[in-house]
């Protein structure tokens, strides 16, 4: 077939010139720092910079270091307890706002589930200061419990994000079958609706959960005398000399992320 | 079909609607009872602190006073009490948002090509790339800001690396500049610019700049008068959501900036720290976020509109 006839260009209009090499030239940019940093982790010098040998000195001392131990004990903790209320407030939402046509006050639903999302994290850390301060007064009690619930509001909304969007990919079918088979309610959400939408919920949960890991600012602010997460613990590190244990710890939290967000992504892509 | 007939079955309809609708915010307490507790209820009551007087040792004093406001911008001399500008506010006003800026024209340069790049391989391969620019997106904040932290140190890999090759005789200082906070925040917020900018690339129709070229348009013509307009709305909503975290960052600025180069959420952290003057640490809260709902709104705008025209 005759092609028409038409300028030739000798190029194809998908590629921009030089915009192949910034691309990749972010792309080692974006991982350079972090895989000198996970380097250096294993260090045999005290230098973050100069390598001397490969050694495990850093994670033996990060591993014997009480406060190490005792604020990732803390992290793990209080994103368990955050990120477990979080889902089961953000699956009860999630049930509550989708699959419907527009009900009275549903925008205003969305709206305070967002609302976190909405405020910068200094903000919401501040004002919880504020009332956290007033009310440790008030009450003389200092316990975890002002960081649980500080935590799980911001997570509400992270949790809720894969879970609406499990939920509105379902579709019914399977539900109303149930129902015509005459299971009761409750049996048809146990049964049908709770397995379908477990993977929604399962990747909610590590989203919330690591978004409650990573937080340093609400943390700090809302934190008292004690109550360093890993986080707010590098963080205060960080005005010291900085020793590669720093690495050692990040590299850590680095593996961890890494491996909850992988399988949140395999959970949420599967149904594509 | 007569009224009498359809009346009943539709008032039952109507009981039915009721009781689901009730159900459904039942379901949905629980959810806003947490938030509004401990995310929405605390920033009214920083409203009415903001408008108190600041007690000695921090906190309040109960009483109704307008100089949490008034200390934005101007400051009461302790000596002489003649009021004059806060000169270092100003400064950090100007500086938040001039790096906020910058970040967000960094982090341009760096995402459009890189956005164009993702967006122009073939499918399969499209979600790998995007995975790997979303995957830095959700580790820790705090390291990755470490991470920039130990290259540019003094005694960091970047100065030992050029002390090493010659090119330097003694080491730069690049931490506890606005450079560091700059470049800090371009590499931790760059994921932000990259994903909308995708999205708008990937659903340009590449006939029109095919149409541009065959009508005699050079490449940089094509680029500037089809592709350029194409995507506008995705570089406008990365270029705001860059802007925003960037406003109120915070961790960023104070392990890369150090104790003197402080942005906006710095300064809120010094009135409740030893600046202990919490009315004006909450009128500055309030301030930033006005500016970050301003933005949020505009965003929202050119969002909704990308979506009414594709």
């Amino acid at each position: 077939m005759a092609e028409p006839a038409r300028p030739t260009r000798g190029y194809s209009v998908r590629t921009l010139p030089g915009f192949a090499i910034v691309a990749l030239f972010t792309f080692v940019a974006l991982y350079a720092p972090i895989a000198i940093l996970v380097v250096f982790s294993f260090n045999a010098g005290t230098s973050l910079a100069i390598w001397e040998g490969f050694s495990l000195r850093w994670y033996v001392q990060a591993a014997q270091n009480e406060q190490v131990l005792d604020a990732g004990l803390r992290s793990l903790y209080l994103a368990g307890f955050s990120a477990s209320i979080a889902t089961v407030a953000a699956t009860m939402a999630a049930l509550a706002t989708t699959r419907t046509r527009r009900f009275p006050g549903r925008t205003m639903i969305y709206a305070l589930i967002n609302q976190p999302l909405m405020v910068p994290e200094i903000v919401t850390a501040v004002a919880l200061l504020i009332v956290f301060a007033a009310v440790k007064v008030w009450t003389g009690h200092t316990s975890m419990i002002y960081l649980i619930a500080a935590h799980t509001a911001f997570c509400v909304p992270f949790a809720y994000l894969p879970i609406r969007a499990r939920l509105e990919t379902m579709d019914n079918t399977l539900e109303v079958a149930a129902r015509d088979l005459y299971a009761p309610p409750w049996k048809v959400f146990t049964r049908v609706t709770l397995p379908l939408m477990w993977p929604g919920i399962i990747a909610g949960l590590m989203l919330a959960f690591v978004i409650s890991m990573d937080d340093v600012v609400i943390t700090e602010f809302v934190k008292s005398a004690g109550q360093d997460t890993l986080p707010t613990y590098m963080l205060g590190q960080l005005r010291r000399v900085v020793t590669p244990e720093i690495n050692a710890i990040s590299t850590v939290i680095l593996v961890v992320g890494a491996i909850l967000v992988s399988l949140f992504f395999a959970l949420t892509m599967r149904r594509r | 079909m007569t009224d009498a007939i359809s009346e009943a079955p539709r008032a039952l309809e109507r009981e039915a609607e009721k009781n689901d609708i009730r159900t459904r915010w039942l379901l949905a307490t629980p959810a806003i009872v947490i938030i509004f507790l401990f995310a929405t209820a605390p920033l009214f009551v920083m409203v009415v602190y903001s408008f108190l007087a600041p007690g000695d040792y921090g906190n309040v004093k109960w009483e109704f006073s307008l100089d949490g406001w008034t200390n934005v911008l101007v400051q009461r001399d302790i000596f002489d009490d003649t009021l004059m500008w806060a000169d270092a506010h100003l400064s950090i006003f100007w500086r938040s948002l001039s790096l906020s800026v910058i970040t967000t024209f960094l982090t341009l340069v760096f995402g459009v090509p890189t956005a164009w790049f993702i967006a122009t391989q073939p499918p399969g391969r499209r979600e790998v790339w995007l995975f790997l620019i979303t995957v830095p997106f959700w580790t820790n904040l705090l390291v990755r800001t470490i991470a920039i932290q130990e290259l540019i140190r003094a005694e960091g890999v970047i100065n030992n690396t050029l002390l090493f090759v010659g090119l330097i005789n003694a080491p730069i200082q690049m931490m506890f500049t606005d450079f560091a906070i700059a470049f800090g925040m371009t590499y931790v917020y760059l994921p932000l610019m990259v994903l909308p900018v995708y999205a708008a690339v990937e659903k340009l129709d590449f006939r029109l700049v095919e149409a541009a070229h065959d009508l005699y348009a050079g490449r940089w013509v094509a680029f500037r008068r089809v592709i350029l307009p194409l995507i506008k709305p995705g570089i406008i909503a990365g270029s705001i959501l860059v802007f925003i975290p960037s406003l109120g960052a915070y961790v960023t600025p104070r392990v890369l900036g150090g104790g003197k180069n402080l942005m906006f959420g710095n300064l809120i952290e010094l009135q409740f720290g030893a600046g202990r003057n919490w009315p004006l640490g909450a009128a500055l809260s309030l301030m930033l976020m006005a500016a970050v709902m301003v933005s949020l709104i505009y965003y929202v705008r050119v969002t909704s509109r990308e979506q009414s025209d594709g």
